[in-house]
């Protein structure tokens, strides 16, 4: 017990240390309202916010300032003698009509704000937003771009618990990803929302609003940037583990740029596993992965590089619960790959189609058949594993 | 019918002692008490998570849990908390006080009410048990929203079972108080007779009725999705998750006022005897408070606003409830007017009560700010909705708790309770709720989702202070045991009245309050 106690009562001073040590500049940073924004929307609702706080100022400092009153003058230690009256038809009448008149005068304008928010019509871009536990994917219909969004490297090793990165140090800590949905400013983006597994909520403070992702619905949301920038936000509805770990960024570029860089993505309708050689797969992949995985067959792999390969993926794609080193994570039900049980085309399977009820998702939309084969055949030979067991492209094709 | 009553009596008097005494109790006082006992456990096994969800909250970066931990902790808070400390408290108050305040000798099912208690107990260790499970406690928050919880692991059924149980005895506790007070009023205890307190539980103890076995039927369609191959809930099987939060808020809402109405009872019950001035528009309140009943039926979908609702959806349940601070209003105004001209004293039961009003419109407010579609679109989901309900549910629900815990502690004890402890004890819990809770506004406005293990680093200074606060206020409840503990040992001896201000049957019985009580009915005029 005491050597327990020793270790949480350090990091607890630890804790509080660091607390007293935070500089200025962190502390110059206290965020205390909802940010304005930067559509008209977001301006609108920040208005509203504002109108309905001081409204409930106003009725406050009525009301407390009556109890305030009566606390300090109606006190028995004054000396005073309890008046006898105990009710008044009319007072209850004029403290009923009077909040039905200010709740009217709320709603007038909540609506009116309401019914601009849920016109998605005349819209300039349409972008599929998909929740995964846990990341974002990002379909543009038209332009035939999609590509996955992530939690930056930088500030996915500064999260794992007790790290010893100084999270201060990471800048946008939790509020950055390794490919930004990217957007034209002015125009008019219409999302549409769904999930792939449980539900998630998309939400940047900066556009006035979120929605929420569900599996089997799709839900609508739209937003007309007005500034060019980047405009941070996270997943709002707890969807599990990692929750807190899903951030939204989106980038707002001018309109040359934006054409720029659909010009320079819109081939990614291709997979680019079709052009590269194996090793030159995972940078690839790690940058947009294909959503149509069958669009070329692929090489063979040998054992050496499947290994190389299916270690990245390992940790990039399953590492999260399954953990880097195989063993799982018991505390959250989590289980062990080392020691592995199954046999491969049961492996594959799981792989490619999750597990009904669990946190087990299925891979065979997320990732490509190279990819798939190669993180296979890395979980059964990693760990002293060592099944020996090569699984090709051509297998995952054939299991999908 | 007295006679009866006292041959049972006189059977009573070899009624066993120690431990078997309270497993086989009927007495609504015994009862009362093991309900406010067990509540006070509870109260202290959420709260212990509570701190640990604080202190990893205390800086950014992850120092001391997983987040899958995290997870169960903010998931068992809630459950511990709702279901185990604040709605048990209030029912132990009501077998303790209802049958006093109504002149009659003992609840209407003493069997029942023995049953509907020792059920708790097996329902939290069924809930607590899962800790120790491999894979852990139920981790998808109180809401149990699909698909979601059905990702939970070996606690699953652990969790439907003890919400199952909870929901038994929560159904027999309401049938009990509605049997009570329909049956056995005093002479001349007609209803608008009735205190305010045995009213707001009269109308609790029909939502319970109402709301319980919908939570009940929730439940069982996820046990049915998760084992027997359903699909209620499963869009890949045709099911639709979206039907779970409408049927779980439509329990949900009303819940809320289940754990709020008993409240502003007792509070309507102690400014007046501490104002030393009737209490201002009875009828007012008792039609305010049914109000606020009907009116928690229409407004579910509040919750929900994100979900992707028809427009007119959403303008019906955003206009139901801005109307729902319409009796809301009406209760904090009549409070007001009772203190307003009155000759009042601070005792810490009146301190709890003042606080209550304070900060318990503050919540008020918060929630009106909520309704508006627009707006609550960005606190949807934010700290801001966690400030929000822990406003109303801290110092509001538990600050009722315990103003009606000092209230009646010298009724039951035959002791009164140490006033200057009492006071520090209120000083330091307001004072400390505020550090806590407030500061949880802004992060929210600023854009901190709830439920999360790890925030941006512009949060840093706001929760860190919150979590000091958490933990001074976390600490200080030991000063409330403390005094209780005090009291029921000894001290000052309690006059029958106990309060120069107080009105009503309770203060007609000795203190303490002997255990059979009004054998003979007491005449009210």
């Amino acid at each position: 017990m005491s050597n327990t106690t020793k270790r949480w009562i350090g990091r607890i001073a630890a804790a509080a240390g660091s607390f007293l040590a935070m500089n200025a500049s962190a502390r110059a940073d206290w965020g205390l309202n909802m940010p304005r924004g930067v559509t008209a929307i977001s301006n609108e609702v920040y208005e509203l916010h504002m109108l309905i706080f001081g409204i409930c100022v106003a009725i406050a400092v009525v009301v407390f300032g009556a109890m305030i009153w009566s606390i300090i003058y109606h006190r028995k230690s004054r000396g005073v003698e309890p008046a006898k009256f105990s009710h008044s038809t009319k007072v209850e009448v004029v403290w009923t009509v009077i909040p039905i008149a200010i709740l009217v005068a709320m709603a007038v304008p909540a609506a009116d704000t309401l019914i601009r928010m849920e016109d998605t019509r005349n819209s300039d871009l349409t972008v599929k937003v998909t929740g995964y536990q846990w990341m974002w994917q990002y379909e543009y219909l038209e332009e035939g771009i999609s590509f996955f969004s992530r939690l930056s490297e930088e500030s996915n090793r500064a999260r794992q618990l007790r790290s010893g990165i100084d999270v201060r140090g990471v800048e946008n800590y939790l509020l950055d990803v390794d490919r930004p949905m990217v957007v034209p400013v002015g125009a008019k983006v219409r999302l549409l929302l769904t999930a792939n597994d449980v539900i998630h909520s998309w939400w940047v403070p900066d556009f006035g609003g979120k929605k929420d992702a569900i599996p089997g619905f799709i839900n609508e949301f739209w937003f007309q940037a007005e500034e060019p920038g980047t405009y941070r936000g996270q997943c709002a509805e707890l969807c599990g583990r990692d929750h807190g770990f899903m951030p939204v960024v989106v980038e707002v570029l001018p309109r040359d740029e934006y054409e720029r860089w659909v010009a320079a993505n819109a081939t990614s309708g291709e997979s680019p596993q079709a052009t590269a050689s194996p090793a030159a797969v995972v940078p690839a992949a790690a940058a947009s992965v294909p959503v149509a995985a069958e669009s070329a067959p692929a090489a063979q792999l040998d054992f050496d590089s499947a290994m190389a390969q299916g270690r990245t993926v390992h940790v990039r794609y399953c590492a999260a619960c399954h953990q880097a080193d195989g063993r799982g994570l018991s505390a959250a039900g989590f289980p062990p790959l080392t020691g592995i049980g199954i046999d491969a085309a049961e492996h594959v399977k799981v792989a490619l189609h999750g597990r009904r009820n669990t946190a087990m998702a299925a891979f065979g939309p997320q990732l490509g058949d190279v990819e798939l084969a190669a993180v296979v055949t890395y979980q059964r030979n990693a760990w002293g594993n060592d099944t020996g067991d090569l699984i090709q492209p051509t297998d995952i094709a054939a299991a999908r | 019918m007295s006679t009866a009553t006292h041959a049972e009596h006189h059977d009573h008097g070899h009624h066993p002692t120690g431990l078997l005494r309270w497993l086989t109790t009927t007495n609504h006082k015994d009862i009362g008490t093991m309900y406010l006992v067990f509540s006070l456990v509870m109260f202290f096994i959420g709260g212990t998570m509570a701190l640990v969800i604080r202190a990893e909250l205390f800086q950014p970066g992850l120092q001391f849990v997983d987040p899958a931990f995290f997870n169960q902790m903010t998931t068992m808070h809630a459950l511990i908390m709702v279901f185990g400390a604040v709605m048990p408290a209030f029912v132990g108050l009501a077998n303790w006080m209802v049958p006093l305040q109504i002149g009659a000798p003992d609840m209407a099912l003493p069997r029942l009410n023995n049953w509907s208690f020792w059920i708790l107990p097996f329902a939290f260790s069924l809930l607590l048990l899962t800790l120790f499970l491999p894979g852990g406690s139920p981790a998808s928050g109180w809401t149990m929203y699909p698909p979601l919880v059905l990702q939970t692991g070996n606690a699953f059924p652990f969790l439907i079972f003890a919400v199952h149980l909870m929901g038994l005895s929560s159904i027999m506790g309401a049938i009990n108080i509605i049997v009570t007070i329909m049956n056995m009023r005093a002479p001349g205890m007609t209803l608008l007779k009735m205190p305010l307190f045995t009213w707001t539980w009269l109308i609790t103890a029909y939502l319970l009725i109402l709301v319980m076995p919908v939570l009940a039927g929730a439940v069982t369609m996820l046990l049915t999705d998760k084992y027997f191959g359903t699909a209620f809930f499963t869009a890949a099987g045709g099911g639709d998750p979206v039907m779970f939060q409408h049927i779980f808020w439509f329990f949900g809402h009303p819940e809320v006022y289940i754990m709020i109405l008993p409240a502003f009872g007792i509070i309507s019950e102690i400014i007046p005897t501490f104002a030393r001035k009737p209490l201002f528009g009875y009828s007012a309140m008792v039609y305010a408070t049914a109000s606020i009943a009907f009116l928690s039926f229409i407004v579910w979908a509040h919750h929900m606003f994100t979900v992707g609702m028809p427009l007119a959806g959403q303008l019906f349940f955003m206009f139901t409830t801005m109307l729902i601070a319409v009796p809301t209003g009406v209760k904090v105004f009549n409070w007001v007017a009772t203190m307003w001209r009155g000759a009042m004293t601070f005792e810490t039961p009146m301190l709890f009560s003042l606080g209550f009003v304070f900060l318990f419109t503050i919540g008020g407010f918060s929630g009106l700010m909520l309704a508006i579609v627009p707006a609550d679109l960005q606190y949807h989901d934010s700290y801001f909705v966690v400030a929000h309900f822990h406003y109303v549910l801290v110092p509001g629900s538990v600050f009722a708790l315990m103003a009606g815990v000092y209230y009646w502690l010298p009724k039951w004890t035959g002791h009164m309770y140490n006033e200057t402890m009492g006071k520090l004890h209120f000083w330091i819990s307001a004072i400390s709720v505020n550090l806590t809770f407030f500061p949880m506004h802004f992060v929210g406005l600023a854009g901190m989702p709830r439920r999360i293990p790890d925030y941006a680093t512009q949060f840093s200074d706001f929760n860190a202070i919150a979590s000091v606060g958490a933990f001074l206020f976390g600490f200080s409840q030991l000063l409330f045991v403390y005094n209780i503990w005090r009291c029921v040992k000894g001290g000052e001896k309690a006059t029958t009245r106990v309060w120069d201000g107080s009105h009503g049957l309770e203060w007609t019985v000795p203190s303490p309050a002997p255990l059979h009580t009004f054998d003979t009915p007491p005449v009210v005029r």
